[in-house]
């Protein structure tokens, strides 16, 4: 089992590095696929077979998927790729790296100060799992649901294309803009 | 009768309520009649209210109201009392009877003027509090009276308030004698401590028991009480103030210095006479004051040449005398020679007001001349009132009343040849500048068109005022003439009557060096000003001379001493203090509060990534804390 | 049954947050700053579950399904408003969006 974590871990990293380095929407998509799988292969070595289903099905699966739609329908191609790769030069990276290794650094540190207990991997039954969410978590499982709810309602509500309602002191900078479309029209039709 | 005393202060209190809350929707003859009215009225209830007083007076000398109760408390009671005795029946009835002329006067000169409600208001409100300045029973009352007759002279003083001169001699005023008023509060709290009350008839009761001759207290009382008079009746050293209170209307002028405000001085002196004569000490400084101010202001009115100022100084001058004779223990004839003065000194101030109205508000003495033919009504009054103030024998109510303070100079208790000598000099040089005046003004050629005659509404004051200034000092004689003295026996029902010294030479021989003296005035002045002009032109080309007379013309320049004593040193503090540790303290807190602002508002660019950056240093901060301990 | 360090499966799960803080810092495309953070949220919830086994204990892995519900509610309200922003501004530079500076 060790050598299913490490490997497994081994390549969601490198999955993962390689998510934020893509300058391609889509490729970073697919390898986050991989990233997912790879953390799902960790749950299943650790012993949390529901989880690893969880994660494949809804992070692999709905996530990415929609993130992918989006993608498609904001039509993010080629166009995108080499604006992000002018964008990302590389002494774009050294800042953020230092900050982020420095972080790194002492977590990892932090971490060696605690306890080096080797673990013993004793499979948590789904059934186990359910009666916990249902019993002691039970509110917030109910809160959980609010905010999906929430966040169907929010998505909805934002996501749809609606006239533009501008702010009464806006109203008159629009109508003159629109007089200017007007006017290029009329000189367009004119011409 | 005396069950309506409280009506004599309570209708220049309406007129004054109706005019301030309702003045600007009232027509001017409305006006007229309420601001003239109530003050008229109070005159007759005041005549009625002296001629019942008169005919039989109270077995207990005096009529006493009592309103309401003001305050109580454990120890301290006071209540609204008006009192009307023999001392206070007199300024009453100067108060009420020349303050309506003087009403009468204004709504015909102030017709022009836009504020005339205002002016009318403040009249009113002047008259009441001077009348529940001298019907107080208590000392809390009275100075009650005493405050609003300083308010309401700040508010006509600079009734023109336009003109930042005006409102400069109205503060002027209000501070200068806020100094008098200041001593004379802290006054009424040490007489307060010392007898634990502040009614007056019972003060007069008990001061002779409760103080020791010449206790070291009751010389602070009576010094802090004086000192409260000589703010409110411009005597040395607080007399600056009132030859700038001219600032205001001419009728404003006449108020304050025939009927209220500069009197009150002497009444509060006059009514605490009990005090007074417990001190030794306070009695000669009252008398040297008296004598010092009424020389000083004489010499000043020698050479000036506004004649409002001229009227002024001669005011200050006059008061002096008043002080005087309350000092050498003469209280009825500085009471007679308030009651006189009243009468000429308020119509000098009304026949200089029309005047200069008719001279397009011409000031300068030297800019008039020639008006005895062209305004000879005003000329014979003047004439009237200027015999007076010169204090022309026997035909002028001014000689009367001056020679008995000469006379009692010399001969009173107090008295002494050296009062004597300098209220002398000082006759002459009244004789001498009122001279000047009348020559200057009403002979020789004329200087200014004249625009608009004086109406009857303002000749009417003058003529009466006139009649009284010559005749008014018939009611007292001198004792070696005719002996006719109802004015003192009269006031003497209240104040003592003048001791005498013992082996005096003859009271004629004073008499006549007194009238010689005021004629000899007079005889001055015309040979300097009619006879031999050529003279004083000789004498403005010595510089020396010219010196002294722009320093008389300053008023012997204690402007300009107070100024460098106190204005300029409290000024400099004032700037000092102006940027002192405590705000550089509290404005170094707000610099560093808008400092951080500043800078803090650099980190606020809207950049996510930038915040996200601050989040991330925050959380390295915490966890390299959590390995450092 | 097996036994192994139960600091690797946490330093793993600092390494993937650390990646994804990478890419949320250095990346102006709002799509790819929402990737990133998926990662981090994802990295978050292994922590939880590694937790979870370490002690035996349901506790983490129902710990990771409140952050799964989080993650989508996150992930369909951040793609919402991307399309908005993509609407109105024309862009998906977050260095343009800038309205909330001082």
């Amino acid at each position: 089992m060790p050598l299913l974590f490490y490997t497994s871990s081994v390549i969601a990293i490198l999955a993962t590095i390689m998510v934020i380095t893509r300058y391609h929407p889509i490729h970073a998509l697919l390898y986050l696929v991989v990233s997912f799988l790879a953390v799902a292969m960790i749950f299943l070595s650790l012993g949390a077979p529901f989880v690893a289903v969880l994660e494949v099905i809804l992070y692999a699966g709905a996530i990415i998927v929609l993130l992918i739609f989006v993608v498609m329908m904001l039509n993010l191609g080629t166009d995108t790729a080499t604006q992000e790769k002018q964008w990302l030069q590389p002494k774009v990276w050294i800042g953020p790296s230092l900050l982020a290794l420095v972080l790194l650094s002492e977590m990892v540190i932090l971490l060696m100060q605690g306890d080096n207990a080797d673990m013993q991997v004793t499979p948590v039954e789904i059934k186990q799992v359910s009666i916990s969410l249902y019993k002691e978590y039970i509110i917030a499982l109910e809160l959980a649901g609010f905010l999906l709810m929430a966040g169907i309602v929010g998505a909805a509500h934002i996501g749809k294309h609606k006239k533009k309602h501008l702010h009464r002191f806006l109203q008159e900078e629009n109508l003159d803009a629109e007089n200017k479309k007007m006017k290029q029209v009329e000189e367009t039709v004119n011409n | 009768m005396h069950q309506y005393l409280f009506l004599i202060p309570a209708l220049p209190l309406a007129g004054f309520l109706l005019l301030s809350l309702g003045g600007r929707h009232l027509s001017r003859k409305i006006i007229a009649w309420i601001g003239v009215g109530s003050v008229s009225a109070a005159a007759i209830f005041t005549i009625i209210l002296g001629l019942q007083f008169l005919q039989a007076p109270p077995p207990e000398g005096s009529y006493t109201q009592t309103l309401w109760q003001w305050m109580s408390t454990e120890n301290f009671s006071c209540a609204i009392n008006l009192r009307v005795d023999a001392l206070s029946l007199v300024f009453l009835f100067i108060i009420t009877f020349v303050g309506a002329l003087i009403h009468i006067y204004s709504s015909a000169f102030m017709r022009h003027d836009r504020d005339y409600a205002r002016f009318f208001a403040s009249m009113n409100l002047f008259v009441c509090a001077m009348l529940l300045l001298v019907l107080a029973d208590n000392l809390v009352l009275m100075y009650l009276g005493w405050e609003g007759v300083g308010l309401c002279s700040y508010l006509l003083i600079g009734f023109w308030y336009e003109t930042p001169a005006n409102c400069h001699a109205a503060n002027k005023a209000f501070y200068v004698t806020r100094i008098g008023d200041t001593a004379m509060a802290i006054g009424l709290f040490l007489l307060f401590k010392e007898l634990g009350t502040l009614n007056i008839p019972e003060i007069l009761q008990q001061a002779p028991q409760h103080f020791t001759a010449a206790s070291p207290n009751i010389t602070l009382i009576a010094l802090l009480l004086l000192a409260g008079g000589m703010g409110k009746s411009a005597q040395l050293p607080l007399q600056t103030w009132l030859p700038d209170a001219m600032a205001g209307p001419s009728p404003v002028s006449a108020l304050i210095h025939a009927a209220t405000m500069v009197t009150a001085g002497v009444y509060l002196i006059a009514r605490m006479h009990v005090v007074f004569q417990l001190s030794p000490v306070a009695m000669d400084v009252t008398a040297i004051v008296g004598a010092l101010t009424l020389f000083i202001a004489g010499c000043s009115a020698l050479v000036q040449t506004d004649i409002k100022r001229i009227l002024a100084y001669s005011t200050i001058s006059q008061i002096g005398y008043m002080f005087l004779a309350l000092g050498v223990g003469a209280w009825s004839a500085a009471i007679f020679h308030f009651f006189t003065h009243a009468f000429f000194k308020a119509l000098l101030f009304l026949a200089a007001g029309a005047i200069i109205e008719s001279l397009h508000h011409e000031h300068d003495i030297f800019k008039m001349g020639g008006l005895r033919k062209k305004m000879p009504l005003v000329f014979w009054t003047f004439l009237a009132g200027a015999a007076a103030l010169a204090a022309l024998p026997l035909i002028s109510a001014g000689f009367f009343s001056k020679d008995q303070i000469l006379w009692y100079a010399w001969s009173a208790g107090n008295g002494s040849p050296m009062l004597w000598f300098v209220a002398l000099a000082g006759a002459f040089i009244t004789a001498f500048y009122t001279t000047r005046l009348m020559i200057v003004v009403f002979w020789g050629e004329m200087k200014t068109h004249i625009g608009e005659y004086p109406g009857r509404a303002m000749t009417i004051p003058l003529v009466i005022l006139a009649i009284l200034s010559v005749i008014a000092g018939f009611i007292e004689w001198p004792h070696n003439m005719v002996h006719l003295t109802l004015f003192s026996d009269l006031v003497q029902k209240v104040l003592p009557a003048t001791m005498l010294q013992d082996d005096l030479p003859e009271e004629i021989v004073f008499q006549i060096i007194a009238a010689a003296t005021a004629l000899f005035g007079v005889y001055t002045g015309y040979v300097f000003y009619q006879g031999n002009k050529a003279l004083i032109e000789e004498w403005k080309q010595s510089s020396a001379l010219m010196q002294i007379r722009n320093f008389l013309f300053k008023g012997w320049a204690f402007d300009q001493l107070y100024d460098a004593l106190f204005v300029r040193p409290f000024k400099f503090l004032t700037r000092i203090n102006k940027s002192d540790l405590f705000d550089k303290l509290y404005n170094g807190i707000a610099l560093v509060s808008r400092r951080l602002n500043q800078l803090f508002s650099i980190s606020q660019n809207g950049s996510l990534r930038w915040y996200i950056v601050g989040v991330l240093i925050g959380i390295i901060f915490i966890l390299t804390l959590q390995l450092m301990l | 049954m097996s036994f192994y360090n139960s600091q690797a499966v946490l330093i793993v799960a600092a390494i993937l947050f650390v990646l994804g803080l990478i890419g949320v810092l250095t990346r102006k495309n709002i799509i790819f700053i929402l990737i990133s953070i998926e990662v981090m949220l994802n990295a978050a919830g292994l922590a939880f579950v590694a937790a979870g086994s370490r002690w035996g204990q349901p506790d983490g892995q129902v710990m990771f399904l409140f952050i799964l519900a989080m993650a989508a509610s996150e992930v369909s309200v951040g793609l919402a408003l991307v399309m908005q922003t993509y609407h109105q501004h024309k862009t998906l530079d977050a260095e343009k969006l800038r309205a909330l500076r001082d």
